[in-house]
């Protein structure tokens, strides 16, 4: 089942940038590539906790900012020698307004 | 009997399916052709030909007078039907209603118009048929008309590109940061944008438009939101379409988007079919006409009683503009398991990207050389499997063995007047001149040019010169290089941007030649710091590649809260600043107030969403940020110097305010840290700062190069100077060398070593004509940095991004 929730548009996230979304599983950041693809992934480094919503966004990556680390946003891996993931979140625009499907949240809490 | 087929809209995909029809199913149908423009079939296409002059209308009829008298149809044109009666089973058109077996809805779309203040004014119109057209023509026979178009996609340019072939002069307005983003990458947009302006077309990109000006009821001009005003006579508006649901959505037919319609091109309604733009098939809405043909045949078919299903395929876009050759076709996003090819020609402005998945290419790019799009275009639509070309795919499908991309191909594409040496004035033609007049060693070039004999810094460029020249002869030393985007060194970038007048990243990475698509976290923010400090107040400085710190305006902390350290100029401050401080403190609950190394106070573990807040109120008091976190001018230690000390000979806290309010706000290639002590004892620990001065009796020993955090470094001395004016004109002179010179994360006494004291000394101190433009280029780009960023950013436009996009904690847990 999904539950496609609206989080907000597109403009309200700088290209290349990215906005943090509060739930009650936590923070997730939400990201907006040069190719006005939008991406949602935990805002927590598996590294040391680090917010990705505040990383350097390249291609379909996120460089982290604390140690650098570079995750992808489509699969939630790192990239390179490092290892660990992120949990990523389906998302869709429709008319320019940011839906996420909110029902992997309800999943994650009864997980 | 023929059965009564009533088509709505005489459009490009409704002529079409009209062909088909009596082609398959000649005298089934008596059909009746409602069109609300007053005339039928046209090749909407080529309105821009017609617009630009190249074409007259008259060429461009699909279906003229004959061919609906041979064929039978009832022509209604000039006339809108106002409603579908499904009951009654009629039409109804403005002049009566028309029984019906079946209906075709093929309405097209509307234009989108913004909403913005003066959108009704007269002069202000769509780009979308014949009418359009003419109103666009008319402006030609002007003298002297202005045209503002807003929107810079396909339609758009077209629009302007015609404008301007009829006299026009035209400025392009678009709000994204390069044109076409839908089909285009930046690189692309960069180089789309250059053929435009060399066509003198102005053109606008990150524009946002805020108010359409009119006097007496008519268009005068534009007002963008940083308060620009254009004048003009004539705006169009082609920011996107809507398909034309109103008649179906109105007969209570499914409608989303646009016109329900299933594989065979039929509505909810079993009688009703639709198809062009005014449709959504499986989600999709369509703007090009390929697929729509597409569609023509299935409804026709649908029509004839027989199966057929539609379905969608990958189309490719062109403009057609003259002299802009640009081809897109697919998806061109990254994503885990793609692949770019990236293949770069700065000297003949060519670029092409190739994204593959697994052994299928999926998406392609390219402007300059668009000969292979076609090719590209059907091995992307046949899912052709290209493992086996992988490695000479981007030469297309003639590939004569053809060259990998060419790691001096930045340097061939300079002319000969491009200035290679920046300290000497020395062109590439002058080098290329000495070569072929003997010299074949770079100490041969520096001896007889002086190109690269002074800081060196644009050697990697000199060798490169020669390699062109000399050939095979002369091997180019292996320098590292900037990243993994590009065999190009820092230097060699730097030199670039400068001689080749770059403005943007994306000039940067084509005319550099960039494998990449859009850089990475490792070049962009050296670029955009190079941008900054060579364009002043002409490069739009890039958020999205900076660092966090200085995006945030604060430092980062372990647990993602932000330390805010305001300045302190020089060291001092009042009860007033103190008791602010302590105010804020308690206000946002600050974990740590902690005094720093650099006599400032700073305020650790404030959360992100507080940061305007605190901000406000410490400007509020007259505070303003202090940079703790640029690669920019940190702090100057002052000691408390001749006003207390009993050995001070200068007022050295004085001094070091003064230079502190001259130099805050500078970008860097790294940070920069100042101090003055009042005598010798040095209690500002001036000797190990990138500037540091010591006060004498006779006046000022100017320091640079110093460092004390990973690498102990003690300054040189760089001069002796006797008033403060000097050691400020001096100081900014010499950090502007630094800021034009330097790799980006270089920190001073780093560059010190590269380029030599002596080359500083020559330029800050012995040449007085080199110091005084230093500074004045310093000052220049203050007026653009002295900003408070901490204010500009407690306006409400930024004030947003600090704060989440959503808040569903409780929409979740219901
Ligand atoms: C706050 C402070 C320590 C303190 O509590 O006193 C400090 C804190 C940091 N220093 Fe420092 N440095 C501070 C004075 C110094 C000094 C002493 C000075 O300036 O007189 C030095 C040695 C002098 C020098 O820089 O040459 C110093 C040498 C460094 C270095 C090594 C620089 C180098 O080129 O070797 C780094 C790392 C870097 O910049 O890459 C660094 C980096 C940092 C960063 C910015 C690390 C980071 O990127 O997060 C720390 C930020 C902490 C925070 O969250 O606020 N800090 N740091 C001092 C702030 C001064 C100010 O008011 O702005
Ligand atoms: C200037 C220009 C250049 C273009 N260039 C290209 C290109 O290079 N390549 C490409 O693939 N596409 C291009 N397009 C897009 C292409 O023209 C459209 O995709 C195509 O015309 C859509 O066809 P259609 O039949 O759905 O609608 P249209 O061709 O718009 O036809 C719809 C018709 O329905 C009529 N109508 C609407 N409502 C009613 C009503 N209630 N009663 C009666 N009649 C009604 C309208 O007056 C209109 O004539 C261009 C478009 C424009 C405007
Ligand atoms: S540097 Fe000299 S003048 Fe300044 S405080 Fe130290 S002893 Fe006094
Ligand atoms: S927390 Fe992300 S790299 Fe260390």
């Amino acid at each position: 089942m999904t539950d496609w929730t609206d989080i907000g548009a597109l403009e309200d996230i700088p290209e290349r940038g990215a906005r943090i979304i509060k739930t009650h599983i936590g923070c997730i950041a939400i990201f907006r590539t040069a190719e006005n693809e939008v991406f949602a992934i935990d805002d927590a480094c598996p590294h040391k906790g680090g917010p990705l919503s505040e990383g350097i966004v390249h291609g379909r990556s996120v460089t982290c900012p604390l140690h650098n680390m570079v995750l992808r946003l489509d699969t939630g891996l790192a990239q390179g020698a490092d290892s660990g993931a992120v949990n990523t979140y389906a998302t869709r625009i429709e008319s320019g307004r940011i839906l996420l499907d909110t029902a992997q949240l309800r999943r994650e809490r009864v997980a | 009997m023929p059965k009564n087929l009533i088509v709505i809209g005489a459009g490009m995909a409704s002529g079409r399916m009209l062909e088909h029809l009596f082609e398959t199913q000649p005298g089934v149908w008596n059909v009746t052709l409602f069109n609300a423009e007053p005339r039928g079939n046209y090749n909407r296409l080529m309105l821009s030909p017609v617009l630009a002059g190249d074409k007259t209308y008259a060429e461009i009829v699909t279906h003229d007078a004959n061919w609906y008298e041979s064929h039978g149809v009832t022509c209604r044109f000039g006339e809108k039907v106002l409603r579908i009666d499904r009951e009654a089973q009629v039409v109804v058109g403005e002049n009566g209603a028309v029984p019906y077996d079946r209906i075709v809805i093929a309405t097209g779309s509307n234009p989108f118009m913004i909403p913005l203040p003066g959108h009704d004014l007269d002069g202000v119109i769509p780009y979308r048929d014949l009418d359009d057209t003419e109103t666009m023509m008319s402006l030609g026979a002007r003298p002297g008309a202005r045209a503002i178009v807003i929107g810079g996609g396909l339609l758009g340019l077209e629009a302007a590109a015609g404008m301007k072939a009829q006299g026009v002069d035209v400025t392009v307005i678009h709000v994204m940061g390069h044109l076409m983003e839908r089909q285009l990458d930046e690189a692309a947009g960069y180089l789309l944008k250059k053929s435009l302006e060399e066509k003198d077309i102005n053109v606008l990109t990150s524009a946002n438009s805020q108010e359409i000006l009119g006097t007496d009821g008519r268009v005068s001009g534009l007002r963008l939101d940083d308060g620009t005003e254009l004048p003009c006579d004539l705006l169009v508006m082609a920011v996107g379409i809507r398909p034309n649901v109103a008649l179906a959505q109105e007969a209570g037919l499914a409608v989303g988007r646009g016109i329900h319609v299933d594989d065979a091109m039929i509505t909810s309604d079993a009688n009703i079919l639709a198809l062009g733009e005014c449709v959504e098939h499986q989600g999709a809405v369509f703007g090009l006409v390929a697929p729509l043909y597409d569609q023509a045949k299935v409804a026709a078919e649908t029509l004839g009683g027989r199966p057929a299903a539609f379905t969608p395929k990958e189309v490719a876009t062109k403009l057609k503009v003259t002299g802009c050759d640009l081809f897109s076709a697919g998806d061109f996003a990254e994503g885990e398991g793609r692949e770019d090819i990236v293949f770069r020609d700065p000297a003949r402005g060519v670029y092409k990207r190739l994204v593959l998945e697994g052994s299928r290419l999926i998406g392609a790019v390219m402007y300059g050389d668009t000969g292979d799009g076609t090719w590209f275009h059907g091995l992307i639509k046949d899912h052709s499997d290209v493992s086996d070309m992988r490695d000479t795919l981007i030469f297309g499908p003639a590939f004569q063995g053809g060259a990998p991309s060419d790691p001096l191909a930045a340097v061939a594409a300079l002319p000969g007047d491009a200035e290679i040496c920046g300290c000497n004035g020395i062109c590439k033609s002058t080098i290329v001149d000495a070569i072929n007049g003997g010299a074949t060693t770079l100490s041969d070039v520096r001896a007889q040019t002086k190109a690269s004999a002074s800081c060196g810094t644009c050697t990697g460029l000199v060798e490169q010169v020669m390699a062109l020249t000399l050939g095979d002869g002369f091997e180019v030393q292996t320098v590292k290089p900037m990243c993994p985007c590009t065999p190009l060194t820092h230097m060699d970038v730097r030199r670039l941007i400068k001689s080749r007048a770059l403005k943007s990243m994306a000039a940067v990475m084509q005319e550099c030649g960039w494998t990449t698509s859009c850089g990475c976290a490792s070049c962009r923010p050296a670029l955009n710091y190079y941008l900054l400090c060579d364009w002043p107040g002409e490069y739009q400085d890039d958020d999205q590649s900076r660092f966090v710190n200085e995006r945030m305006h604060s430092n980062i902390q372990k647990d993602g809260t932000y330390s805010v350290v305001p300045r302190m100029w020089g060291g001092i401050t009042t009860p007033d600043e103190l008791r602010a401080i302590a105010d804020a403190a308690d206000k946002y609950a600050v974990q740590t107030v902690k005094v720093t190394g650099g006599q400032r106070i700073d305020l650790l573990g404030v959360r992100k969403q507080d940061l305007p807040d605190i901000w406000a109120d410490l400007n509020a008091a007259g505070m303003v940020s202090g940079q703790a976190y640029a690669k920019g001018l940190r702090t100057v230690k002052t000691c408390v110097g001749s006003d207390h000390c009993r050995f001070g000979t200068q007022d050295s806290t004085g001094l070091g305010i003064r230079m502190e309010k001259a130099l805050w706000g500078a970008w860097t290639p790294a940070k920069v840290k100042m101090a003055v002590s009042g005598c010798p004892r040095n209690c500002a620990e001036s000797t190990c700062k990138d500037v540091g001065v010591i006060c004498v009796d006779s006046g000022y020993v100017l320091h640079i190069g110093g460092a004390a955090g990973l690498h102990i470094q003690g300054t040189e001395v760089m001069c002796t100077v006797r008033t403060e004016d000097e050691v400020l004109e001096y100081t900014a002179a010499v950090v502007q060398l630094y800021r034009e010179e330097a790799a980006y994360l270089e920190r001073m006494y780093k560059w010190m070593d590269n380029v030599g004291l002596d080359h500083i000394v020559e330029r800050v101190v012995t040449d007085a004509d080199s110091r005084r433009a230093l500074a004045d280029r310093f000052y220049y780009a203050q007026k653009f940095m002295q900003q408070d960023p901490w204010a500009e950013r407690t306006k409400p436009a930024y004030r947003a991004l600090y704060a989440p996009l959503a808040d569903l904690t409780l929409e979740a847990a219901e």
